[in-house]
């Protein structure tokens, strides 16, 4: 029964890791680099709700004052794009890695002069309410995770596979000058996918809040949230998920049944077995090209 | 304009272009020989900890400027050279013995995360260093016989042939020691890149496909630089220790390894020269900081109740040299230079970035 009270705290904990993770998956799939800066646009995600929704605050009501957070961040993940990230156009993929870790520090800094650094609870409809069975006691926020999550992987999925745009993403990301050359507006493409991978972020900053308090370092969480990503394999949507979910549950059963600082360990330790035994991840995206 | 005549291959590769530049070095030896000489206590410790700075991110220039290998994982490293180097003293090695030791332990650490990580490239690399150092912080806590876990430990005294090194009490003779070590490295650094090993590093950066048909082992190479850079910083790291003197694994932060990345991109990625100049911009930055708060608290502006402006100034920084001079502080020097060099004939688009367009890594 703790065994699966435990497994299933993980799952939602997995979830938001898996969300953090979709974020720059996304942006992997459409540009090939990898933003550093996911975890504090989570971070910064949650507080801009946190300031429209609480009634401290502005006090608009809870779904509203996501969708707005939603947009709101949306159009700043496209104003970073537009207004730095498109400036290294061209530039190695270091150059971006560097350009977001201090992205990253600037929105920390940006939400820690606005909100400061202690931690703030976001008020949610779903807060403090439990369901039983069967011995188990699962939160309501758990599930909204969970659900929310499953929705947004598969929506994401099916906006790579199947829409036009996220196709010429692809395109983008796999060579740059076929796609100039059979018209995919790539810079413009570029930016759609910051903006999404923000409203991504935010979902994803909401949830965690859902589940505890907030403070401008949360971001850090970020740093799993790669394993996640490199644990499924960087470029699959899915393996995002299930990189998210491996490392939600181990860690708490890890943190149950074995020392301590061992449990810290574990998403780091998964990583670098999966990376030594199979560099590209479970859902490897990496192919031969064939001759 | 200056036209050097290369009558031999030795002339060719030799470390100075000409004897004005050897000139040059021996005058900056010199007075940061004599440096004790002629500043105060306070300054002359700041200048020690640059020369500790400058020589981490020697350590690291050899892997992101001339392997191309990113890392943010160093401040394990670091540790490692710290902890290792302390923890040998305090079982009775003199400081001669453990100091090297503990380089060769990091370097060997190093290139042991070599081993799976040169298969891996770009991101992977710098994700998976990320991975080492959130494992190294939290073994640092683990191993608490040796690491003093949570609470620290201190770093021992330096005696040599009975003189004493020590940083508090022996500040010149320790400013020395570590003007000694760093003047090795950067002479050994030098040398090694003008050698094959290091033209062999230079050839993986810049095309792994022509490195391979060259005949260099590129997996090989990676580990060595890889290992090489590790073991570098871990010197840098055992000198670290003994600067601060008391540290736990707080010391060694996620902070440090974004700020020795600043200190190889501002300074020069691929210029040795590149380490210094970062090194100085990173010690001399937070002074400035303190100094510019003081006046502005003179004239009514408190800027005290903001935590994190120092990290805000330095991301800010790093950003407008990533867009506007990806060459770093000597690239520009550079530039500054060829201009005056050639006068009139300089022309704006001489140094123009060469762009690429990007091609996936997921097929091979």
């Amino acid at each position: 029964m703790e065994l699966l009270q435990l497994i299933i705290g993980g799952l939602a904990n997995g979830c938001i890791y898996g969300l953090v993770a979709l974020g720059f998956v996304m942006i992997y799939k459409a540009s090939e680099g990898v933003n550093f800066a996911q975890g504090d646009m989570m971070m910064l995600g949650a507080f801009i709700a946190l300031g429209f929704g609480n009634s401290d605050e502005m006090g608009l009501p809870f779904f509203i004052a996501v969708i707005l957070a939603m947009v709101l961040m949306f159009g700043i993940g496209w104003g970073v794009e537009r207004v730095v990230v498109r400036r290294i156009f061209g530039q190695p993929q270091f150059a971006l890695v560097i350009l977001t870790i201090a992205l990253g520090f600037v929105f920390r800094f940006v939400a820690g002069s606005i909100w400061g650094y202690t931690p703030l609870v976001l008020e949610t409809p779903f807060a403090g309410q439990n369901l039983r069975g069967g011995g188990i006691v699962i939160s309501l926020a758990d599930l909204v995770t969970i659900g929310v999550t499953l929705v947004l992987t598969i929506a994401l999925w099916a906006f790579f596979a199947f829409t036009k745009i996220g196709l010429a993403a692809q395109a983008a990301s796999q060579n740059q000058m076929a796609a100039y050359i059979v018209g995919v507006p790539v810079m413009r493409i570029n930016s759609l996918i910051w903006g999404l991978s923000g409203a991504v972020a935010t979902v994803a900053g909401v949830l965690y809040a859902t589940r505890g308090a907030i403070d401008p370092n949360i971001g850090l969480l970020g740093i799993k949230a790669f394993a996640a990503a490199v644990i499924g394999g960087l470029g699959s949507l899915p393996g995002a998920l299930l990189g998210g979910l491996i490392i939600g549950v181990v860690e708490p059963v890890a943190g149950r049944y074995a020392p301590g600082e061992l449990a810290k360990m574990s998403p780091y330790i998964i990583m670098l077995i999966v990376l030594v035994t199979r560099p590209g991840g479970l859902f490897s995206q990496i192919q031969m090209k064939k001759v | 304009m200056r036209v050097v005549f290369k009558t031999s291959y030795n002339r060719d590769i030799d470390l100075h272009e000409h004897g004005q530049s050897r000139g040059k070095i021996a005058l900056l030896a010199a007075i940061m020989i004599a440096l004790p000489f002629l500043v105060g206590d306070y300054y002359l410790a700041e200048a020690a900890n640059t020369l500790i700075w400058a020589l981490a991110g020697m350590g690291l220039m050899v892997a992101v400027g001339h392997t191309g290998q990113v890392s943010l994982g160093h401040a394990a490293f670091l540790a490692i050279g710290a902890y290792a180097d302390s923890a040998l003293m305090n079982a009775g090695l003199p400081f001669v013995i453990s100091f090297p030791v503990a380089g060769l332990i990091t370097g060997l650490f190093g290139a042991l995360i070599a081993v799976p990580a040169v298969r891996m490239s770009g991101i992977y690399l710098a994700i998976a260093t990320l991975a080492v150092f959130a494992i190294v912080e939290e073994l640092v806590i683990l191993l608490e016989p040796i690491t003093g876990g949570v609470g620290g430990i201190m770093a021992p005294s330096i005696t040599i042939l009975g003189i004493s090194f020590d940083r508090y009490g022996a500040l010149d003779h320790f400013y020395w020691l570590c003007l000694a070590i760093v003047a090795l490295v950067t002479w050994g650094y030098a040398n090694l890149m003008r050698s094959p090993t290091g033209r062999s590093f230079l050839a993986v950066r810049d095309s792994e496909v022509s490195a391979r048909a060259l005949g260099i082992n590129v997996t090989r190479t990676r580990a060595l630089a890889f290992g090489l850079s590790s073991g570098v910083t871990g010197l840098a790291g055992a000198l670290m220790g003994h600067y601060i003197g008391f540290f736990n694994y707080e010391l060694f932060s996620i902070f440090i390894s974004i700020n020795l990345l600043l200190v190889v991109t501002i300074g020069g990625l691929g210029f040795i020269q590149g380490a210094f100049l970062g090194a100085i911009l990173i010690t001399a930055v937070p002074q400035l900081i303190s100094i510019m708060r003081d006046n502005l608290v003179s004239v009514g502006i408190d800027l005290s109740g903001i935590p994190g402006l120092d990290t805000m100034i330095f991301s800010l920084i790093l950003i407008g040299f990533i867009i506007y001079e990806p060459t770093g502080l000597y690239g520009r020097w550079l530039k500054i230079r060829t201009w005056f060099e050639i006068f009139p004939l300089a022309r704006k688009d001489m140094f123009r970035r060469q762009k690429s367009y990007l091609k996936t890594e997921r097929m091979r």
